[in-house]
């Protein structure tokens, strides 16, 4: 039985636990240097700052899934700085690509994917400048660097990632001239007692919003951003209050992230059909609860199943690696898939809140000036993808025909998003009836020349 | 019911051209496309618009097509990237060289004027090849276009002319009535003396049902495309013996191919296949050493048809009064759909065309080859 788990986050750390308990030896498969996922971060070996001051409140967690993943390596198939870059489902085989060099196939009975996230961008005027980076990237820095986007970084965005890195920037000794939150208090507190469902988060996440007052962040609800100012680099942020008041926020660096997207090429390759997920206002792939798609011997887990957070990643994982066990008539924990059936049940309920309290601004998306460039690889505006509208694309891949937007080196990663809001506003359809950006391999560039 | 004067099946090059030309002409045509308008062959090819290297038989074809290529943009209001940089086929070996000089000879007996690039020539005006090129030739108006643009902007301009174009229109439903041709899509039903077979690999369903069955095989192209490089090809490229085409667009990607892709059963999916792939990227490098820098960011495949003796179907059934085929153009119809339409529309409308169709006549198969 060839179980092959891709993804060394939390999902992945989960997964190849419950195998290695049921004495499965998988292939574990990480596109990074070393596991530990992208919220739980692992800074490089002799790197000093410890968990409390990385991960804060998420310090355990980040603890507890650093040992596990520790303790997992030697009992598995450990494959890190691996791309998995295409799929051919048909043979159950993955394309590989080894530290940017070497190709390589790994054959698999049971494939569990647990292939995470990335940040959800609104592209604004200026958006390309040097020193303008995603929440995530802005974190990872800081984790996995020691280094900070800037010493006075303006964070805009929603969701708990945006407190989250603001308070991590902080606490790093940066100070952050302004965290700019596209949602209004309203939203955010009428969808805040579905989050009762998760108490311990709700208070973390009301927590951070505390320490930020406390340190004497300024934080703004319900803002407009309007351009990222700057020449060589940025300089400043052009936003709008709530009363439609101008500002400019004269800063070193921006970070921005409206929430997260599956990074889920990977089941799209391997021919998992989507889903649009009104309240994610995501394209997920389909899964059933516990993880399998419908596609023979694949399996899918955490973020890059469709956004549940780093709680859900981990009881995904579990869960997903019982099925695929469960599935093959090796010996699975009843008792706790139906104790993570149970958490997992719940965790949607919060996490259905926190998606409607944080909305991704798709309307600020639509209404970007015809001048925005959309898909910064190819630089095409959001006029240019008007102008495909109106010469009859009536989905996405079809404007992307036309206009190139997403043809780039992320093929549509970061663009798909924004571009599919620019493109129903312009056909006056709704967003999902505009479709999503087809996968092609490779899912991430690989090099003409072959090694090994 | 709606009553046409032509019904074409298929959004294709030959298709959006067809409607185009007989809609011109003042006909009443409609054209249906199960999915959207250069959404197979047409779209996802190389985007070679290419006369060398083709077989004396379709060379009349070929030109005929070329010249409304130089009048693309007049015809349907855009120049669908439409680049005459030549086209230039590179030989590897000394049998390759002297097949270039047979094919020169017979292309300048057809009115085309290919030239010979030799060893030293090719040193000192192409210095990005390696060792590996010998000698090229060179036609000057051959080049290439955007794939993605042609069968929309054809459509365009056939719409404007008058043609009734239908998307999302699978026919589920199709006979002749001793008079008309009868087709059900999507609901509505069709009706008109004649029929286009423009269905590309499908077409050969087609033909089938009218009693014409054709021994085609699915072909699927196998496409790459890289980041983009500093611009320095400006000629479409090919070698002798297939297997490697490649160009470079102006803002710096080259896309490039070579192999077969693959597809499912029900051609639910095509995909680029990773050997297929790893080959011709091979053969890349080997020509062209720098570009063992260069990174793939995208491979694409797609469905055309294709028969054994690499000719296409074109022309009247041989079963149906009305019907004419235009069908399986084996990977090489991106360059003659504007062609086709035409000569499609002359058959409708005029009963002749100036084209010679006998290579590509749909009777050539013999019983054997149909019932393998």
């Amino acid at each position: 039985m060839r179980i092959v788990v891709v993804g060394g986050g939390p999902a992945g750390i989960r997964a190849v636990e419950q195998l290695v308990r049921a004495g499965v030896t998988p292939i574990w498969i990480e596109e990074g240097p070393d596991g530990g996922g992208r919220i739980t971060q692992r800074p490089p070996p002799g790197f000093t700052r410890d968990h409390a001051a990385l991960y804060g409140a998420d310090a355990g967690r980040a603890r507890r899934l650093h040992a596990t993943l520790d303790a997992m390596k030697p009992r598995t198939d450990w494959r890190p700085d691996t791309l998995v870059w295409n799929i051919r489902p048909q043979d159950k085989v993955l394309h590989t690509l080894t530290n940017g060099a070497a190709q390589g196939e790994v054959a698999y009975d049971a494939l569990i994917l647990c292939t995470g996230a990335m940040d959800r961008v609104l592209p604004l005027p200026g958006w390309t400048l040097p020193g303008v980076t995603t929440l995530g990237g802005a974190q990872v820095a800081l984790k996995s660097q020691g280094v900070g986007i800037g010493a006075n970084p303006v964070l805009i965005g929603t969701g708990p990632l945006l407190w989250l890195t603001a308070l991590q920037y902080a606490k790093a000794g940066a100070k952050p001239a302004a965290v700019l939150d596209t949602t209004d208090f309203l939203t955010k507190a009428r969808f805040g007692a579905g989050m009762l469902w998760n108490l311990p988060t709700l208070l973390r996440g009301m927590g951070l919003f505390a320490q930020l007052k406390l340190r004497g962040v300024k934080l703004h609800e319900d803002i407009t951003p309007l351009a990222i100012e700057g020449v060589d680099g940025v300089t400043a942020v052009h936003w709008r209050d709530a009363a439609w008041k101008e500002h400019v926020t004269p800063c070193d660096a921006v970070g921005m992230g409206w929430g997260l997207k599956p990074e889920a090429q990977l089941a799209d390759l391997a021919g998992v059909p989507f889903d649009y997920d009104a309240t994610q206002q995501n394209w997920v792939p389909r899964k059933d609860v516990a993880g399998r798609a419908p596609v023979a011997g694949v399996y899918l887990a955490g973020d890059g199943a469709g956004i549940g957070g780093v709680e859900v990643a981990e009881l995904a994982g579990a869960r997903a690696a019982l099925a695929a066990l469960g599935d093959a008539h090796l010996p699975s924990d009843m008792a706790l898939t139906q104790h993570l059936d149970g958490r997992l049940r719940t965790e949607r309920r919060f996490r259905k809140a926190l998606e409607q309290a944080f909305p991704y601004p798709a309307k600020l998306a639509a209404r970007m000036e015809d001048s925005t460039s959309v898909c910064r690889c190819e630089v095409i505006t959001a006029g240019e993808l008007r102008a495909a509208a109106a010469a009859d694309a009536p989905e996405v891949n079809r404007a992307k025909a036309f206009s190139r937007v997403g043809m780039g080196r992320c093929q549509g990663r970061l663009c798909g998003t924004p571009a599919a809001a620019v493109l129903a506003k312009a056909l006056s359809v709704e967003v999902p009836e505009v479709g999503r950006l087809r996968g092609q391999p490779p899912v991430k560039p690989v090099p003409l020349q072959q090694v090994g | 019911m709606i009553q046409a004067d032509v019904l074409i099946v298929g959004g294709g090059g030959a298709g959006t051209s067809a409607a185009l030309h007989l809609a011109r002409r003042g006909v009443r045509v409609v054209l249906l496309e199960r999915g959207l308008v250069g959404g197979q062959a047409t779209g996802v090819n190389y985007g070679g618009v290419r006369q060398q290297g083709r077989h004396p038989a379709g060379i009349p074809l070929a030109r005929k097509s070329r010249e409304i290529w130089s009048r693309i943009r007049e015809l349907t209001g855009s120049d669908v990237e439409f680049d005459p940089s030549g086209h230039l086929k590179l030989a590897r070996s000394a049998a390759d060289e002297a097949e270039l000089l047979r094919w020169n000879t017979l292309a300048v007996e057809h009115g085309l004027r290919p030239r010979m690039i030799g060893r030293n020539a090719i040193r000192e005006l192409y210095p990005h090849f390696s060792d590996v090129v010998i000698a090229g030739s060179l036609m000057e108006e051959d080049g290439s276009a955007n794939p993605r643009l042609l069968a929309p902007a054809l459509a365009r301009a056939a719409r404007k002319a008058g043609a009734d174009i239908r998307e999302g229109h699978a026919v589920t439903g199709l006979e002749h009535d001793g008079t008309d041709f009868r087709l059900l899509a999507n609901g509505t039903r069709f009706a008109a003396p004649w029929l286009l077979n423009c269905a590309g690999f499908w077409g050969g369903e087609i033909a089938r049902q009218f009693g014409e069955a054709v021994p085609i095989e699915k072909l699927h192209p196998n496409m790459l495309v890289t980041e983009p490089l500093p611009y320095f090809l400006r000629e479409s490229l090919g070698v002798v013996g297939g297997g490697l085409y490649m160009r470079q667009i102006a803002r710096g990607n080259i896309i490039f191919g070579g192999g077969r892709g693959e597809s499912d059963a029900g051609i639910t999916f095509t995909r680029p296949r990773p050997d297929a792939a790893f080959e011709v990227m091979r053969s890349a490098i080997a020509v062209i050493p720098r570009l063992e820098h260069a990174m793939v960011i995208r491979s694409w495949s797609g469905t055309d048809g294709t028969f054994a003796d690499h000719f296409p179907v074109l022309g009247p059934s041989r079963t149906t009064p009305g019907l004419i085929h235009a069908f399986g153009f084996c990977g090489e119809g991106f360059q003659t759909g504007p062609g086709v339409g035409a000569v499609l529309s002359e058959l409708v409308m005029d009963g002749v065309t100036d084209v010679p169709l006998e290579a590509f006549d749909i009777g050539r198969f013999t019983a054997a080859q149909i019932a393998v």
